[in-house]
């Protein structure tokens, strides 16, 4: 899955986007105390939050870029990875705990070479866990996107993956 | 307005707005405290320090209650006692228990808690938080196993110092103090001050110590080992044997450091004697010839590292002198080597500092100018105790004891570097004396003195007109005033910056713990031996002027060029 060549499409829109980040810094310049309310207009403009922006929010804000970074690793919200065009979600509530999930988890890992949280490089996948999806009956159950899959069985997970692109 | 409350049955007066945690202390009453840190401050997180207010169904944490009129508090109940103890029995259960190995045994905050808790077994033991090791950095080590995320550390980097080279990282059991990206701390930017190893109750920050390796160098016979300590060691070292704080052990210091094995004791002072003659040139040349004014002391390593990091286009402010450890290491392996006899390459130099941004000094690239490594080690004064006690001298029966040839003899004006306001004193004196060749009468300049953030003063020194001075210390205050200059608000001649608040008497390696009134009392020890000292300016100490007549010439001369001064890195802010 990865050797395929990789699209430099992202970056180059990222590019695009740090000046328009400088004017929102630029409206809160040295104001410390928006510093939440930066990160989130830079989350909304980035779809997460690329190292060189928190350096940029906390210069123009006067803030440390270690406690911007705290801030950014306590709330939920933000994401310091980009997130992939395709978001898989791997349920660990009870019902598909009991009945395996965690290996589906493990081998989703493996396959994608990524952690709960991460993307893939290409930007193809991110990876995460979610706590019941009401599809208990199903279990285990995972989602692609908007599509639910039920009695996942690891082999069946690259399968599964290859349908999106 | 004062209003009235009941303690365990007694009545008080307290100010309005105070916590409860300040009344009880007028009370008489102690309640054990963990995540408060007085003077800095009170975030409520550990609930170490519950107590029961009659009428109210939960228990409160003193240090962050304000206090009501007509309360009646009680801080000794059975429920007080079980519920402070389950807060450290959480605490524990995730802890490692290492304190037989742990730099903190016997000054530990959460050990000395457990015990007065009566904590007798660990009840509870969940999944341990496997934080890392962090020995990137000279100065401090970090072990994160150990960190009850008290957070003082955090405040005292941000708040006081105004760097925040910490911060609480993640939530929940992710919770972790560390850089940005989890980076090593010697990857950021931190000045290496130790403020937070001083605050950290835990063994979660200490010093990082080179105890073994100055064991080494005084056991190996080929090494001819020197050692030098500052002016705010003696002022401090007594409290790790149980004198009061303000005690000046200078002479049994030096006792106990030849019973451990060193060959030599030179004196700090000594080369801060010879800063203040180099400075003093340089400050006069600039404001003579026009050069970049204010000019700002070099002496605290941590505040180099501060202005490197955050000013450096502010860096041609700064006089380019080393630090007088870093002189007298420098002098050691040359003017001393050669007077003796002994091959500097056999020479090792360890200082004794308050201090461990030292420690991160002594290794930068610039400070091998006498051809080998100036100064080898640096120890904290918390450390050279430890030494005191693996070598178990009975440190109170010492014979007080006197400091070596040719580099002991030290003025008034240099011992009183170790306070804030100190080197700015000294400077003045031989800078009037200098500049008008006129007696200086009055010595003392007491509006420099004292724990205000940031004190002024103009003098009026005939020839140069009035020459305007201020002084700071803790790097909040530095910050404040670099402001000033930056914006052209500030028209000073002379700037005095310690890194750590109260200056050295407060250093980041010095005894614990260390509070404003303690603070006070080592820098009056300091004020009080310059006031009895026969010399109090450093141009009259004599040998001083010996050393200029047969080694350095003159200040400001090639060879000083050379040994004693120095150049400065712009560093990323990141
Ligand atoms: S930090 Fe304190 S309680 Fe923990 S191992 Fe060290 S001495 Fe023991
Ligand atoms: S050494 Fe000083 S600057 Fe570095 S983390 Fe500790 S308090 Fe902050
Ligand atoms: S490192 Fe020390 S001071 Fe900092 S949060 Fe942890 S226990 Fe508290
Ligand atoms: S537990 Fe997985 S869908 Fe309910
Ligand atoms: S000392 Fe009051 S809550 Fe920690």
């Amino acid at each position: 899955m990865s050797e395929e060549k990789q699209c430099q499409c992202a970056e180059i829109q990222e590019e695009e986007l740090y000046p328009r980040l400088e004017e929102v810094i630029n409206q809160h310049k040295g104001k410390g105390e928006d510093l939440i309310m930066v990160l989130h207009k830079a989350q909304n403009l980035f779809g997460y939050l690329p190292r060189r922006a928190q350096e940029m929010v906390a210069e123009g804000l006067n803030v440390s870029l270690n406690e911007v970074y705290g801030v950014i690793t306590f709330y939920n919200f933000f994401s310091t990875v980009p997130q992939g065009r395709n978001s898989v979600k791997v349920c660990l509530g009870t019902a598909c705990y009991v009945r395996g999930s965690q290996e589906v988890l493990d081998k989703a890992q493996k396959e994608l070479g990524i952690k709960v949280g991460g993307t893939t490089e290409d930007r193809r996948y991110s990876l995460d866990v979610v706590r019941c999806i009401g599809a208990c009956g199903l279990a285990p159950a995972m989602l692609v996107n908007e599509d639910v899959y039920g009695r996942v069985k690891s082999p069946h997970l690259v399968d599964i993956l290859k349908k999106y692109e | 307005m004062m209003i009235s409350l009941t303690i365990d049955g007694r009545p008080i007066e307290v100010e309005e707005g105070a916590t409860i945690l300040e009344a009880a202390k007028v009370a008489n009453v102690h309640i054990p405290t963990l995540c408060y840190l007085p003077e800095v401050q009170a975030i409520g997180a550990c609930r170490v320090c519950l107590v029961e207010i009659e009428g109210n169904r939960t228990l409160q944490a003193a240090c962050v209650s304000p206090v009501a009129k007509g309360q009646v508090i009680h801080t000794n109940t059975d429920r007080v006692r079980k519920a402070r103890r389950f807060s450290v029995e959480m605490l524990l259960s995730n802890h490692p228990f290492e304190c037989l190995s742990c730099a903190k045994n016997l000054h530990c905050e959460l050990q000395s808690l457990a015990y007065d808790l009566g904590i007798r077994e660990i009840r509870f033991t969940g999944a341990k938080s496997g934080g890392r090791i962090d020995e990137s950095s000279p100065s401090i080590r970090r072990d994160q196993n150990k960190c009850i995320l008290c957070r003082r550390c955090v405040t005292v980097c941000q708040e006081i110092q105004s760097v925040t080279a910490l911060f609480t990282q993640g939530r929940g059991f992710d919770a972790r103090v560390e850089p940005a990206f989890d980076r090593d701390i010697n990857d950021v930017a931190c000045t290496n001050c130790g403020q937070c190893s001083i605050v950290c109750p835990v063994g979660a920050i200490t010093e990082k110590e080179y105890i073994d390796d100055v064991w080494e160098a005084i056991n190996d016979p080929t090494k001819f080992v020197v050692v030098q300590d500052a002016p705010a060691v003696r002022a401090a070292l007594g409290e790790e044997f149980g004198y009061p704080p303000g005690t000046l052990v200078t002479g049994k210091m030096l006792a106990a450091a030849r019973k451990l094995g060193f060959d030599r004791v030179f004196d700090t002072n000594f080369a801060a004697d010879l800063t203040i003659l180099e400075e003093g040139t340089e400050l006069l040349k600039r404001v003579k010839e026009g050069g970049v004014l204010p000019m700002i002391t070099s002496c605290s390593p941590g505040w180099i590292k501060f202005i490197e990091h955050f000013y450096p286009e502010l860096l041609d402010h700064l006089s380019t002198c080393k630090s007088p450890h870093m002189m007298l290491g420098a002098l050691t392996k040359t003017y001393f080597a050669k007077k003796a006899g002994v091959d500097p390459k056999d020479i090792v130099v360890v200082s004794v500092m308050p201090c461990t941004a030292k420690k991160f000094e002594c290794n930068r690239p610039e400070m091998y100018d006498s051809g080998y490594k100036d100064v080898d080690y640096v120890l904290t004064t918390r450390e050279f105790a430890k030494m005191i006690k693996q070598a178990g001298i009975d440190f109170e029966n010492l014979p007080d004891e006197n400091y070596d040839d040719p580099m002991g003899e030290y003025t008034g004006a240099a011992t009183i570097f170790g306070a804030t306001g100190g080197v700015m004193e000294a400077a003045l004196r031989t800078a009037y004396e200098v500049a008008t060749g006129r007696i200086l009468e009055n010595v003392e300049f007491t509006a420099v003195r004292g724990l205000e953030g940031i004190k002024e003063a103009m003098v009026p020194v005939e020839g140069l007109g009035d020459v305007r001075v201020a002084v700071s210390h803790g790097l909040g205050n530095a910050r404040k005033l670099l402001d000033r200059i930056k914006n052209g608000e500030a028209n000073y001649h002379f700037i005095e910056i310690m890194a750590c608040p109260g200056g050295c008497v407060g250093g980041g390696g010095q005894p614990i713990p260390v509070t404003n009134e303690i603070r006070i009392l080592r820098a009056q020890a300091l004020y009080n031996e310059d006031a009895h000292l026969k010399y109090r300016k450093s141009h009259d100490n004599p040998s001083i002027k010996k050393i200029y007549e047969e080694f350095l010439g003159q200040p400001l001369g090639e060879r000083s060029h050379h040994l004693l001064h120095t150049h400065y890195t712009p560093r990323s802010k990141f």
